[in-house]
């Protein structure tokens, strides 16, 4: 029984991470006032290139970076599109779903069906010989330590240091920054890149880590959900962990659920992560006061500076 | 060292053009330290591009700039503050989801922020301007957000400051205090620059004035030494015809009585309105005077039933309780909306004027009977508009971001004049306005109430308070005090109550006394 | 350096060109990866884009592909000109498919005429039941509706599979997941022996004439685009928030499980798991390359249909690789929204600013 917890536990965290790193990049991104809707091609793409470098190169790690430069190149056309070209930012990131998902598809033809050496779970002397707690905080893979190391770090960096001071205010009222002297668009950039390469990060161990294989939308609606933690943590990154590892803990609820055999049909256990989603976006959004407070206010506002 | 005498800024043949307008065109000015230039000009005279041309917010197409002697391009704000210019913005450029510290913060170079509190609270309590470092921006007052952008500047020790209309957001106590400021920070041998298109204002605080006319440099002058006049003449480049104050007319049946009105705001930062009381007779005009952001916004809204049925209290328009009905049943009942907002509320930035008419007058003008539009019907009315209340357009198929302020303003108030209202209930008519649409726009109000409509204005410009109103009112965080009769009161009296809450008790008590 | 100029008229060439050129540039785009993956991109592009077009087999199937992608962009341009997000007309065509499609697998032996028409209002309905869950969820708890209406779209899909796996498999069907083949009398009659265009294309023809009456000559059609560009001015003007949002839900998911029914009663005539090759997601690509102008739609979703054929050709005579498809759709709405730009500024040259002077 402990084992089947410590187990349970333990792939809680690695459904939990990919959400993490997602959700954290969309944070930085929406705090500076862009929202891209993207996310769900952002990580295909990652997905897809990131597993495709790993099974040529045979190296898990040059996979994973892979996986998060291709995810911010994507981001890139997302920036030229809203930024630059003052497109609007909702149908952007619906097209670069599209894309996304149309380029992983092409790019994956080849390797569905493939497999490559996963990255295993760290294991240091001692330390993760502890009974139980040894498991449950020594013994995941480096890259559960590393979402959560860039999460906190985002946290620090929002409400610590000067430039994310800048970057929020950016995203409170692009106008006033201008006309200060910071450089609006260059700033929104910076956050739009750093939000591909997390959203390529997270589709990236999903293929290389967590599955690890290429299935065309493999994702299966982790970019929304990632995007629903994000209102869900009211903007904040220290509540993306907690949300994260809620649906992390949900989407295992259902996967031992579904093999414990419980008599209910498998296909509405899996319905639970997307009903979920609703029922917290629900309760998060019940009070419109409260989430207009805390929302950057210039959310998906184009900003063209005059000179 | 400078010279003595000779200009700290010295600007020759600015020029810059946007896309339809040459803002500003070969435009000289000297600044010397010490003095208090003002640069007057009426709306859209190029006042606000030139001072942003100056602190590196916008690059002009020509001319010289020249700081202490030397000629220098200003690149952005960061380099304006480096050579030693300051700027406090007319829409303020605060963050309000931002501290009162961190909005400081962000325009002076990287510093600790425990030391920077220190010096803001020193800085802040040497020239008289009360500040709290870790409070949010958008708790605080008009009067206080101005005061962080004034702040922030002088951190900077800047030599020159440039304040944009300063006063627009202040009572007139607030203005004495901050012209106090200023004068002491004159006598530092700072310079300032000081827009304003304020007659009396200029006349009392300035040394000199640069005039601007039309994006052009027109008369250089000693405030002084000039009347209020003649400043105005220079300024608008005729004589000025003042509008004569309507006399008196009978006074008809009640258009709107309010009893009680209290509200919650369903905005982040919205002001609720609590016990709110007045009534506007046919034939006369209530003013209601105020500091942006007392609760404006709102009362209007409540008025015009767009934010539904209100907390508590009652709304009765001309006799019909309207409390409860929505803004297409108030239409009905004979009352016109004019709102602060011309563009995104009052008017659709991307739909035509023909649309735009539609907008509010279908439900009066009954263009869609059974839900279908008569499209021809709506464009004969909104030629009407434009040729009766002198809209320059290149017609009834422009699109409303196409008309220059004063124009979009002129064809909203003239779509509301023409459903033949026996209520209007107008906010900030002519804010942002040119002279001559001001005066267009004052003058069909005059008519309208002595047609017999009642008049509801609500504005932050004392002036235009003063000018049309029969009894005046003041809203202040979101109370609004008992409606004097305007002869019997002063700008003083009512800039007295601006900066506190109107209780019952005290409103009782005034009306006793 | 260039310089952008808001644009004082709406301009009505830019506005039809930039969909134009968006198609020319994604050819030219398509022609290179082609070229990259070691294709002729002068025979491939000739296979995607031409092909379909020259037989009238070709455009049968075209029409076929055409009417859901009609149907559910006619329907979710009334939301997007109305701001309402909604990206889950997927799962309202499933939904559709499930609802009218359930009356087939229930009277399977049925002979009446009623059957087909009850179908296609069951199907109505249950795409408006789906769509209005996010309706509800937004009006009463401001629950954000892309997020919402995308989940659904996976509830869907999961109810579908569950659906023709367990209580509504075939039990002649050796276990494969789908139901029962629906009677004649549950199926759209075909226009002409031989092709598979039925009935379903004809009523989707009319779709959107009576659109365009909606939105151009309405009260209903000017809040709906009034409220999508200022909110504010609608609430001025007495629109009621919630009102709108219920309309242009009801209206997307309604058209949306129409295309469902619609496809399951006509080109596949029973339910099963793959009844959308992702048609609600593409509907929304044909929604902005037809402008959200309901013409516009019509002849968008005629041009996307094509690549969709040109695509299952291409896969069987040239071996590219169906995914392409997907990639040109993404492409497509990428060079649309950039072109956006030109029919709302337009581009000014410092020259002439100069000889101004």
């Amino acid at each position: 029984m402990t084992e089947l917890i410590i187990a349970s536990i333990m792939t809680m965290m690695t459904a939990a991470t990919p959400l993490m790193f997602a959700a954290t990049g969309e944070l930085i991104c929406e705090r500076s006032g862009v929202l891209n809707l993207g996310l769900e091609g952002m990580m295909l793409i990652g997905a897809v290139f990131g597993f495709a470098a790993a099974a040529v190169t045979g190296n898990a790690t040059l996979g994973l970076l892979v996986a998060a430069t291709s995810g911010a190149f994507a981001a890139l056309i997302f920036g030229i599109l809203t930024l630059n070209l003052l497109s609007n930012q909702v149908a952007t990131g619906l097209a670069l779903t599209i894309f996304g998902t149309g380029l992983s598809a092409l790019v994956g033809v080849d390797y569905v069906g493939e497999t490559i050496d996963q990255i295993g779970s760290i294991h240091i002397p001692i330390l993760s010989d502890i009974p139980i707690v040894g498991r449950l905080l020594f013994g995941h893979d480096p890259l559960v330590y590393l979402a959560i190391l860039i999460l906190l770090g985002a946290s620090w960096f929002l409400s610590r240091s000067r430039w994310g001071m800048i970057l929020r205010a950016v995203g409170d009222s692009d106008v006033s920054a201008h006309a200060i002297g910071y450089p609006v668009i260059a700033i929104r950039f910076a956050a739009v890149t750093f939000g591909g390469l997390m959203a390529g990060l997270g589709g990236g161990y999903l293929s290389l880590v967590y599955t690890p294989l290429w299935a065309e939308n493999m994702t299966a609606g982790r970019g929304w959900i990632a995007l629903a933690l994000v209102v869900f943590a009211s903007w904040r990154p220290a509540r993306v962990l907690f949300g994260a590892i809620l649906f992390g803990g949900i989407t295992i609820l259902q996967l031992n659920a579904q093999a414990a055999g419980l008599g209910i049909p498998a296909a509405f256990m899996s319905m639970l992560p997307y009903i979920a989603t609703i029922v917290v976006l629900v309760l998060i959004s019940r009070d419109a006061i409260k989430i207009r407070l805390n929302a950057p206010a210039c959310l998906g506002r184009p900003f063209r500076a005059e000179r | 060292m400078p010279i003595p005498d000779s200009p700290l800024l010295s600007l020759t043949g600015i020029r810059k053009v946007f896309p339809g307008c040459i803002a500003n065109d070969a435009i000289d000015l000297d600044v010397q330290p010490g003095e208090i230039h003002a640069l007057l000009g009426e709306n859209g005279a190029g006042k606000s591009t030139l001072v942003k041309i100056i602190y590196g917010v916008l690059r002009p197409d020509q001319g010289d700039i020249h700081w202490n002697g030397d000629l220098v391009q200003i690149a952005n704000p960061a380099q304006a503050r480096e050579f030693g210019i300051g700027m406090v913005f007319q829409h303020f450029s605060l963050f309000e989801a931002l501290t009162t510290l961190e909005n400081v913060a962000l325009a002076l170079p990287r510093e600790d922020h425990d030391k920077l509190r220190a010096r803001l609270v020193e800085t802040a309590d040497a020239y008289g301007l009360a500040l709290q470092p870790d409070r949010h921006v958008h708790e605080l007052s008009m009067g206080e957000r101005q005061r962080i952008e004034i702040v922030r500047c002088l951190l900077q020790d800047p030599q020159l400051l440039i304040l944009d209309e300063p006063t627009s957001v202040l009572t007139p106590q607030e203005t004495e205090t901050l012209f106090e400021t200023l004068r002491k920070l004159a006598a530092e041998r700072r310079a300032i620059l000081y827009i304003s298109h304020k007659l009396e204002e200029v006349r009392s605080l300035c040394d000199k004035a640069t005039i601007l006319r039309n994006g052009r440099r027109v008369d250089d002058c000693i405030p002084s030494a000039e009347t209020a006049r003649s400043l105005a003449e220079k300024m608008i480049g005729k004589r000025v015809e003042s509008v004569r104050k309507r006399a008196t007319t009978q006074q008809g049946n009640i258009g709107l009585q309010v009893s009680s009105l209290t509200t919650h705001s369903h905005q982040p930062h919205g002001m609720d309105l609590s016990d709110i009381d007045f009534a506007v007779r046919g034939g006369e005009i209530l003013g209601i005077a105020g500091i942006a952001g007392n609760g404006q916004i709102e009362l209007m809204d409540a008025l015009s039933g767009e934010t539904g049925a209100p907390l508590g209290g009652t709304i009765e328009i001309l006799g019909t309780d309207a409390t409860h009905l929505n803004p297409n049943e108030r239409r009905d009942l004979g009352a016109v909306f004019v709102p602060e907002e011309r563009i995104g509320q009052a008017a659709v930035a991307d739909m035509t004027l023909v649309e735009n008419s539609f907008l509010t007058a279908s439900a009066r003008m009954k263009f869609s009977p059974n839900g279908l539009i008569d499209w021809n019907a709506v464009g004969s009315f909104a030629d009407n508009i434009v040729r009766d209340f002198d809209v320059r357009t290149t017609g009834v198929s422009a699109l409303a971001s196409s008309l220059s302020g004063g124009n979009l303003q002129k064809f909203i108030v003239g779509r509301e004049m023409l459903q033949e209202p026996q209520l209007l209930i107008v906010s900030q008519p002519t804010w942002g306005v040119d002279a001559g649409a001001a005066a267009a726009i004052h003058e069909e109000i005059q008519r309208l109430v002595s047609a017999g409509a009642a008049v509801l204005v609500i504005s932050q410009d004392l002036d235009e308070i003063f000018l049309l109103s029969d009894r005046i009112a003041v809203i202040s965080q979101g109370t609004l005090s008992s409606a004097t009769p305007a002869n019997d009161v002063t700008p003083e009296d009512i800039g007295l109550l601006m900066g506190v809450r109107h209780t019952q008790q005290e409103k009782t008590k005034y009306a006793a006394a | 350096m260039l310089r952008l100029e808001p644009r004082s008229t709406q301009s009505l060439s830019a506005a039809w060109l930039s969909p134009m050129l968006a198609l020319v540039l994604t050819a030219v785009t398509g022609g290179i990866i082609f070229l990259a993956m070691g294709k002729d991109p002068a025979t491939a592009l000739y296979i995607y884009f031409v092909e379909p077009l020259t037989s009238s087999s070709g455009l049968s199937e075209v029409a076929v592909k055409a009417g859901p992608l009609v149907l559910i962009g006619i329907g979710l341009s009334f939301g997007f000109r109305a701001g309402i997000w909604n990206i889950g007309a997927e799962g309202q065509y499933i939904a559709g498919a499930i609802a009218g499609g359930g009356l087939a697998v229930f009277w399977y032996e049925s002979t009446s005429a009623f059957l087909l028409p009850a179908m296609l209002l069951t199907g109505i309905l249950g795409g408006m039941a789906w769509a209005a869950i996010p309706a509800l969820l937004k009006t009463r708890f401001n629950a954000n509706e892309i997020l919402v209406s995308l989940m659904l779209v996976y509830v869907a899909e999961l109810l579908l599979v569950h659906l023709v796996q367990g209580p509504w498999r075939n039990p002649m069907g050796w276990g494969f997941p789908g139901t029962r083949v629906f009677p004649d009398a549950a199926t759209m009659p075909l226009l002409f022996t031989g092709k598979r265009v039925h009935l379903g294309s004809v009523l989707t023809l009319a779709v959107p004439f009576i659109a365009w009456f909606l939105l151009a000559r309405t009260r209903f059609g000017f809040r709906i685009k009034l409220f999508g560009s200022a909110p504010l001015a609608a609430r001025h003007a007495g629109v009621q928030s919630n009102r709108i949002i219920w309309q242009s839900l009801l209206i997307g998911g309604g058209l949306a499980g129409l295309a469902g029914v619609i496809e399951a009663a006509g080109t596949i005539g029973q339910l099963m798991p793959d009844i959308s090759p992702g048609y609600g997601f593409t509907a929304i690509i044909v929604a902005f390359l037809g402008r959200l102008h309901p013409v516009g739609v019509l002849l968008a979703g005629i041009a996307i249909a094509v690549t969709y054929i040109g695509g299952e050709s291409a896969q069987i005579s040239a071996g590219l690789p169906k995914a392409v498809t997907g990639l040109f759709q993404g492409i497509i709405l990428f060079y649309l929204l950039a072109f956006d730009l030109f029919t709302r500024y337009k581009i000014v040259l410092p020259s002439r600013q100069a000889v101004q002077q």
